[in-house]
């Protein structure tokens, strides 16, 4: 079979970071090929780049053997690829046919109209879809929505389909339907390639299998004969050596969170029974796949929704599940949330007001009718120093003229000025440098010898083993295993897959 | 009592078209996700534009109307730069612009000494036979052309908007302009094309109002019109249909004023030149107690857009 899309060598970098470092990636024509890897390891950024929505820095595409340079999302369009995006590009106010006439344009719109409703009836029938092109978007599932968006790529002739989690959203039935006439799809021709972190999805679906790691494709092989343990050890990479430091005291339980639930609007439940203990001088590491209920659960810790259920017990304060801002302050609790502009930085103000807010009621910088601007330089001037904030000009400057990892050095620098004897961190290092990153790690640690209880929210599985005495891996809403220091990294990567 | 009732609805016409027109016009860049708040500016420039043409020529009504439009969709383009090109805040950039226009045109205005001269204005369009039935033939068949031609923009918006590609891509831009910038369609140049294309109608209700209606320029005399447009296009949640709809109940309470005067109906002057803008307030407290899923107000209103890059 021959070559439809092949990317070598792409690289990209976001603002420094490396996001894709030399990846390589071929499909051919008849084939689901699976792209398998963790969250941030660069699967998304690599098809992004091969449906013309990122520039690579570095690197070439072809299609069909012939190499091909893409300008933007229309470019790939014309060349025949077409992806379906984790986030769906519709216009929700508009009809099935609406949407594909926009992204498929006719010279005139009623004949065009006309044209492309046959278009999108003949694609329905051919996949056994159950979509009507005249249906809004808005009173559609998401499953249905997922439905037009690939016909909305199909109509557009597309012989190259990328899927970008598209499990994620759908239910298990509705994911084990569109998987199979994924397949039929391939089976009539098309190349279909399906970005995925699900290893059952994976083993039962593809024909071939790409592994990417840290920005890099590290494996492509047949999945049928490959074993979860291999497929599993490929994707989460070798177990590295951990610090040293000192060993962990069972100290008394800090925080107890015990049968936490919450369900959304929309009536999903996020947390379901979350349960788990936090001592002192301890870090309490939570793992698993992105999306089962670590963002609700450090919302929930951190006060910026309220549990419909159970309790968040703090030594000393009680159940502050849903007692407001002043209250946990006054627990001692510190907040370092994944969104730190939107959450724990007011951008444009000042480094120093930024940091005097944590301690504003306090009386430390002055009274309700009198601030003490000159306390809150020095300190801030002081807290800039200690933790070794860079690019700072002057602490009247604006907080989001800093890049990620000093901005990030001045939320924990604000929330550690408290002494906090709990600490919620939520992906702390997302989007650092390694230097950054040390840095924050190094804090978290210099918390835990002074005692405090630290839970530690991330994705990235490197992060949890390198920092956490213990680890719960956590699946749909609860934990569903925990593990001792040194945990053995396979076994929490199983864990996470097993359940999911 | 019919005398009274004719001469009342045969003038609403004339005081519906300018809402009419200018409602049209902010629909236009609304739909492409642009708040704009402009109206009541650029239905000065227009009239000033109209009333100055007029005087310069001393006539040409239709030249004037022209000279409106292209006037406002000059000044437009300014706040399409603001707000497109430089992203900012949309109420801010047309708020400036309002006030901009409404010392500019005074101060024009004043300078070029066009300040309540007297212009000739467009005789009415018999529509005969039609216009000799009794009543109806005064009310709906002896207007001016501008007020026939009010009725085909309506229909020509409507189909712009809903029956074109480019309609299409309007209210893909307005609703959600990460998808139509997938889609490969230019939201920069769409926006920019809906705020000059609906800022030449609200330039021709302006120069409707001082070319046509009143027959002279006075500074500042669309008296908060343009806001009402503004109001109107929410309580019509930005559809043509209901917006023709709003302007005539606006346009009936306005010529309601001089009737009950001339009726010599002792009402304090005051209280009826509230009138409109009470109205107002009355729809928007209607429109906002009702159930608010369907406002239907453009996805992406007052939204600038970035292209996303990852941070």
């Amino acid at each position: 079979m021959n070559s439809a899309l092949q990317l070598a060598g792409i690289r990209k970098s976001f603002d420094g970071a490396l996001a894709l470092d030399g990846a390589s990636f071929e499909s051919r024509s008849g084939e689901v090929h699976a792209l398998l890897g963790e969250n941030g390891a660069g699967k998304s950024s690599l098809m992004n780049v091969a449906a013309g929505l990122y520039a690579p820095d570095a690197g070439s595409i072809s299609i069909n053997g012939a190499p091909i340079s893409l300008s933007g999302p229309a470019s790939a369009r014309s060349h025949g690829i077409g992806m379906v995006h984790q986030h769906f590009k519709l216009v929700r106010p508009f009809t099935v046919a609406e949407n594909v006439l926009l992204a498929n344009p006719q010279p005139h719109f009623a004949s065009g109209l006309r044209d492309i409703r046959d278009a999108i009836k003949k694609q329905v029938d051919a996949l056994k879809f159950s979509i009507d092109p005249d249906r809004r978007i808005d009173s559609m599932t998401v499953a249905e929505q997922q439905q037009a968006e690939i016909v909305k790529v199909l109509v557009g002739g597309a012989r190259i389909l990328i899927l970008d989690e598209p499990t994620a959203v759908l239910t298990d039935a509705e994911a084990v339907g569109l998987l199979e006439i994924v397949q039929r799809l391939a089976r009539s021709g098309t190349a279909v390639v399906l970005v995925t972190h699900k290893l059952q999805d994976v083993k039962r679906y593809a024909d071939v299998v790409t592994i990417m790691r840290g920005g890099r494709t590290v494996a492509t092989l047949d999945p049928r004969q490959s074993t979860a343990e291999e497929l599993t050890e490929l994707t989460v990479g070798q177990t590295s050596a951990l610090p040293e430091r000192t060993p962990h005291q069972g100290g008394e339980t800090r925080l107890n969170v015990g049968a936490l639930t919450y369900t959304r609007a929309d009536g999903r439940t996020m947390l379901n029974n979350t349960s788990f203990f936090v001592r002192a001088g301890e870090i309490y590491g939570i793992a698993g796949v992105s999306g089962n209920g670590q963002a609700e659960l450090a919302e929930a810790l951190i006060g910026a929704i309220e549990p419909s259920l159970g309790e968040i017990w703090v030594d000393g304060a009680g159940d502050i599940g849903h007692a407001g801002q002043a209250r946990r302050r006054e627990a001692a609790i510190a907040a370092i949330p994944a969104d730190r502009y939107a959450y724990a930085l007011a951008g444009s103000l000042p480094i120093q007001d930024n940091l005097a807010v944590a301690q504003i009621r306090s009386g430390r910088y002055g009274s309700v009718f009198r601030l003490d601007r000159a306390a809150m330089r020095r300190d801030a001037i002081a807290a800039v120093k200690d933790y070794d904030v860079q690019g700072v000009r002057s602490v009247k400057q604006k907080a989001s003229l800093l890049s990620g990892g000093n901005a990030q050095k001045l939320v924990i620098a604000r929330e550690f000025s408290l002494e906090p004897e709990v600490v919620v961190a939520h992906s702390p290092s997302r989007g650092l440098d390694a230097r950054a990153c040390a840095a924050v790690h190094q804090r978290l640690i210099a918390a835990r010898e002074r005692g405090a209880a630290i839970v530690l929210i991330s994705e990235d599985l490197d992060e949890i083993l390198s920092l956490s005495d213990r680890i719960g891996v956590m699946t749909r809403g609860a934990i569903v295993a925990e593990f001792e220091r040194p945990a053995d990294r396979q076994a929490i990567g199983r864990a996470m897959v097993d359940h999911a | 009592m019919i005398d009274f009732l004719v001469n009342w609805l045969a003038n609403t016409p004339v005081t519906a078209a300018p809402y009419a027109l200018a409602a049209l016009g902010l629909i236009i860049a609304e739909r492409s996700g642009v708040l704009n708040l402009t109206a009541e500016g650029l239905m000065l420039v227009g009239a000033l534009a109209g009333a100055g043409t007029c005087l310069a020529l001393g006539g040409y009504p239709a030249l004037a109307l022209v000279a409106a439009m292209v006037a406002a969709s000059a000044v437009s383009l300014l706040f399409a730069v603001l707000v497109v090109v430089l992203r900012i805040n949309q109420v801010i950039a047309g708020l400036s612009v309002v006030f901009f226009c409404q010392g500019f045109t005074g101060l024009v205005g004043t300078l070029a000494k066009w300040q309540n001269k007297q212009l000739t204005g467009l005789p009415p369009l018999k529509i005969w036979p039609l216009s000799e039935i009794p009543g109806i033939g005064r009310i709906l068949f002896q207007q001016d052309p501008i007020v026939y031609l009010t009725i085909l923009i309506f229909f020509a918006v409507n189909f712009l908007l809903f029956r074109t590609m480019l309609g299409l891509r309007i209210r893909s831009v307005g609703e959600n302009p990460g998808a139509a910038d997938a889609a490969g369609v230019s939201v920069t140049l769409h926006r920019i094309f809906a705020i000059v294309a609906g800022s030449s109608l609200i330039g021709l209700a302006g120069g409707y109002i001082s070319v046509v209606s009143v027959k002279l320029w006075v500074t500042g005399m669309t008296g908060g019109r343009g806001w009402i447009a503004v109001a109107l296009v929410v309580f019509a949640r930005w559809a043509p249909w209901p917006a023709l709809a709003g302007a005539l109940l606006f346009g009936c309470i306005e010529a309601l004023i001089p009737q009950i005067a001339a009726a010599g109906i002792r009402v304090p002057q005051y209280l009826m030149l509230m009138t409109p803008y009470l109205a107002t307030i009355a729809v928007m407290i209607w429109v906002g107690t009702k159930d608010s899923g369907i406002t239907q107000e453009p996805g992406a209103l007052g939204q600038p857009h970035v292209r996303e890059e990852r941070r």
